[in-house]
């Protein structure tokens, strides 16, 4: 057996349980009290994302809750591997209804609460990317301008990957999925397509939107815990990876996750009724190269040749989300304007500048 | 008390005395009236500890409310047409889920060519989806029946569909009288649902579930819409025995006792039929009438009861099954199955096409005489059809069947000529 880094737990590190922290600084999944709202037993793949994804988020919103809340759940991976019938995985109150519409289940939830005058129950609504970007994009704009009380998280794997791995809305341009076969001129998702659900849900100037991965657990759990302390309608977006599909090593599911944000691939950030508030600075930059290179969906980017004009192309989305939103410090250290006041993710700041001095290549403005 | 009210008006009146808690809308003709008159009665307070949530969608509406019945509500909502079809997965997954949810169908043609006049297409498009379905008459027998679908759909746990005929009643002027709030509560209790997201006691609802308990599961929905045979007359009749009125229950006979010629039919139509029978009955026709009140659960016992002594069925629908002709009438074949009587099919109303007592007459005088075939189209006009065809036959693009039809008509010109 390989032998095994030494991993220290240590305050401002991407750990997830710490029980030398103080208890005030200590991840839910540290404190042996934690709600374990997906409990063991489910058929989740070995390294699923989004099964670690759900797991913290929903832990994290239980405990503000005090275990008082109420969970819509989508069609997907996450609902077929926590309830093959009769056994369930879920020790909190969970309805699965369809595909397209957990974000409206939950808004019925919430306004028969409202009616009953019940004020302490929160409401969770959740689903892949699927069911929130494509099929169930029209009930999540409906409960975000009525402005109900809900918290909708998508756990955003980049693809359909409960049906075999299809292409989605979300899947990022060059992906090998089974619709966007690597075979042709252009092989895999075609560019010029896809959206951002984040920046979409900012437009509806709602109380509260933020993005996050599993690479950064604790930085997920503050913000659905920042996130259980508003009202009104609230989205997050956790990027999460998928073995399956994305071709990875389960056991590089966070490092992968890691990779995807510190190459600006997936900016981290929050926002707040339209304007986005804090970024979370990239620590360590890498290449978009070191990303892919892990992932057979992008395979055919490096054999049997290697697509230079497509690497550049991905590298320059990465550059241009780098500097969209900031997700470097600027070389000398003069604070830019957005980096003051922001940065919400444990010890991003003091490992910002170490972090900038060992990026790959300067950012790229374009224009 | 008696009151002069738009059907829709009185609808949404006799719904806010069931104390809903949360209704959702969307507008789609010729449901509006209803939601906008809920919308005010929320609004002004008059309904109190109610949600009204205006949707982005149909499909929106039913998941608003499946996810407020499963929250522990009872929840409302109205639709028509496209919207039915619209929610159509919504409205399937709520009857597989058990949730009693009650919706008025303000029913009208589907498209295309779109249509917003009335006929049944829509509800009867949705008679497999577990929905119990509930037939008004006329704005006095909606208003009832809504009171009734509460008890029985929360009794059953199962959704349940009042339909009442687009424009001919929800737009229509009656004399209505609402049940008073005391008498509606007295017959109506609280919500006590039989599955509930509670953080007090968590359950999973909608787990995945596979070959090995998918049958026992459906098995029990059909089993609690068969108990429905048994506890809609029973509502009907403590309903009759509050108010003095008698509305629903599963089927109503008007002069078939002796009958030996009897018209099947669903809906307002039946008041021109039975005007219909009661002149035929003058002239010493053996005319009657049988209106079906629960379309589903299919009554099919009351139904081969009532028409046990006739020799001939004309089942009159206003809706088509395209490729094998009425949906009614074949519900009333299986009822009718072996008994020897001849069942005609008669196709009238779609796309709101008056059903006159002219065109009733002609109709059951051609049956009188033998003279009508299985399946009639009351008042098609052939020559309309005819041009079309012939229009078909001679040009390979002879253009949309709808556009070329107005044209012939001179109701517009969808093209220069």
């Amino acid at each position: 057996m390989p032998l095994q880094r030494v991993k220290y737990y240590q305050a401002g590190s991407f750990v997830a349980g710490n029980r030398l922290l103080d208890p005030h600084e200590r991840s839910v999944q540290a404190d042996s009290g934690r709600s374990n709202a997906i409990t063991c037993g489910h058929r989740a793949c070995q390294g699923c994302g989004e099964a670690l994804g759900a797991r913290f988020a929903l832990d994290a919103a239980l405990r503000a809750s005090g275990g008082d809340m109420i969970a819509a759940n989508a069609t997907g991976c996450l609902e077929v591997f926590s309830t093959p019938y009769p056994e369930t995985s879920w020790q909190l109150p969970w309805i699965h209804s369809l595909f397209g519409n957990a974000p409206a289940v939950a808004s019925g939830i919430a306004a028969a609460l409202r009616a009953k005058g019940n004020t302490h129950t929160r409401v969770v609504g959740q689903g892949g990317d699927g069911g929130t970007v494509d099929i169930g994009f029209a009930c999540l704009s409906g409960m975000f301008e009525r402005g109900d009380d809900v918290l909708y998280i998508c756990y955003d794997n980049e693809g359909y990957m409960n049906t075999g791995v299809q292409r989605s809305a979300a899947t990022p341009p060059d992906a090998r999925t089974t619709t966007t076969p690597a075979v042709g001129e252009h092989p895999g998702a075609p560019w010029g397509q896809g959206k951002s659900a984040p920046l979409i849900a900012l437009a509806h100037e709602i109380p509260y939107v933020a993005t996050a991965t599993i690479a950064d657990l604790r930085d997920l759990e503050a913000k659905v815990e920042h996130a259980m302390d508003l009202h009104g309608p609230r989205y997050i977006h956790i990027l999460v990876t998928c073995p399956l599909g994305w071709g990875t090593a389960s056991s590089d599911a966070i490092r992968v996750a890691r990779m995807a944000t510190e190459s600006g691939l997936f900016p981290v950030f929050e926002g707040e009724h339209g304007d986005i508030t804090a970024v979370t600075k990239i620590r360590q930059r890498v290449g978009v190269e070191e990303y892919l290179k892990l992932q057979r969906r992008f395979a055919h980017l490096f054999a049997p040749v290697r697509r230079e004009n497509e690497i550049a192309r991905i590298q320059a989305r990465a550059d241009r989300n780098i500097a969209r939103f900031g997700l470097v410090e600027a070389r000398d250290g003069r604070p830019e304007a957005e980096v003051e006041s922001d940065t919400p993710s444990i010890g991003a700041k003091g490992a910002a500048t170490s972090a900038q001095a060992a990026a790959p290549s300067p950012p790229h403005r374009s224009g | 008390m008696l009151r002069q009210l738009e059907g829709s008006q009185a609808v949404a009146e006799a719904v806010a005395t069931c104390r809903p808690e949360v209704i959702c809308a969307y507008p789609i003709s010729p449901q509006t009236h209803i939601v906008e008159g809920l919308a005010a009665l929320v609004k002004s307070g008059r309904l109190e500890h109610c949600e009204f949530v205006n949707v982005e969608s149909e499909f929106a509406a039913m998941s608003v409310a499946i996810g407020a019945s499963a929250a522990g509500a009872r929840a409302y909502t109205a639709t028509a047409s496209q919207g039915l079809l619209y929610m159509t997965e919504a409205l399937y997954n709520a009857a597989g889920l058990g949730l009693p949810i009650v919706m008025t169908v303000a029913n009208r043609a589907i498209g295309a060519p779109i249509n917003i006049w009335n006929d049944h297409s829509d509800a009867m498009s949705q008679r497999d989806s577990g929905w119990i379905q509930l037939y008004a008459e006329s704005n006095q027998e909606a208003v009832d029946l809504h009171v009734q679908a509460f008890k029985l759909a929360e009794q059953l746990s199962l959704p349940a569909m009042v339909c009442m005929d687009g424009f001919i009643l929800t737009h229509a002027f009656e004399r209505v009288e609402l049940p008073p709030q005391s008498q509606v509560d007295a017959f109506l209790p609280a919500f006590q649902p039989r599955q509930v997201l509670d953080p007090e006691d968590p359950v999973t609802i909608g787990a995945m579930v596979g070959p090995e308990a998918f049958t026992e599961v459906r098995y029990l929905a059909h089993y609690k819409q068969m108990q429905a045979l048994d506890l809609i007359p029973e509502i009907a009749a403590a309903y009759e025995t509050l108010t003095g009125r008698a509305s629903g229950g599963l089927v109503r006979r008007y002069r078939s006792h002796d009958a030996e010629t009897v018209v099947v039919a669903l809906g307002s139509v039946l008041g021109t039929i039975e005007d219909v029978v009661d002149e035929l009955r003058e002239h010493g026709s053996r005319i009657g009438c049988v209106g079906i009140k629960t379309f589903r659960p299919w009554p099919r016992a009351e139904i081969r009861a009532a028409l046990s002594g006739a020799r001939r069925v004309i089942v009159l629908e206003k809706a088509l099954s395209i490729g094998i002709g009425g949906i009614l009438a074949q519900n009333v074949h299986s009822a009718l199955e072996g008994s020897g009587a001849r069942i005609h099919t008669a196709i009238a109303g779609l796309g709101g096409r008056p059903i006159t007592k002219a065109s009733l007459h002609r109709l059951f005088r051609a049956a009188a005489a033998n003279e009508l075939g299985d399946t009639t189209f009351l008042d098609l006009n052939r020559e309309l059809i005819e041009r079309e065809l012939v229009r078909q036959s001679e040009t390979r693009r002879s253009g949309p069947h709808a556009e070329n039809i107005l044209r012939d008509l001179g109701a517009v010109a969808s093209r220069p000529v």
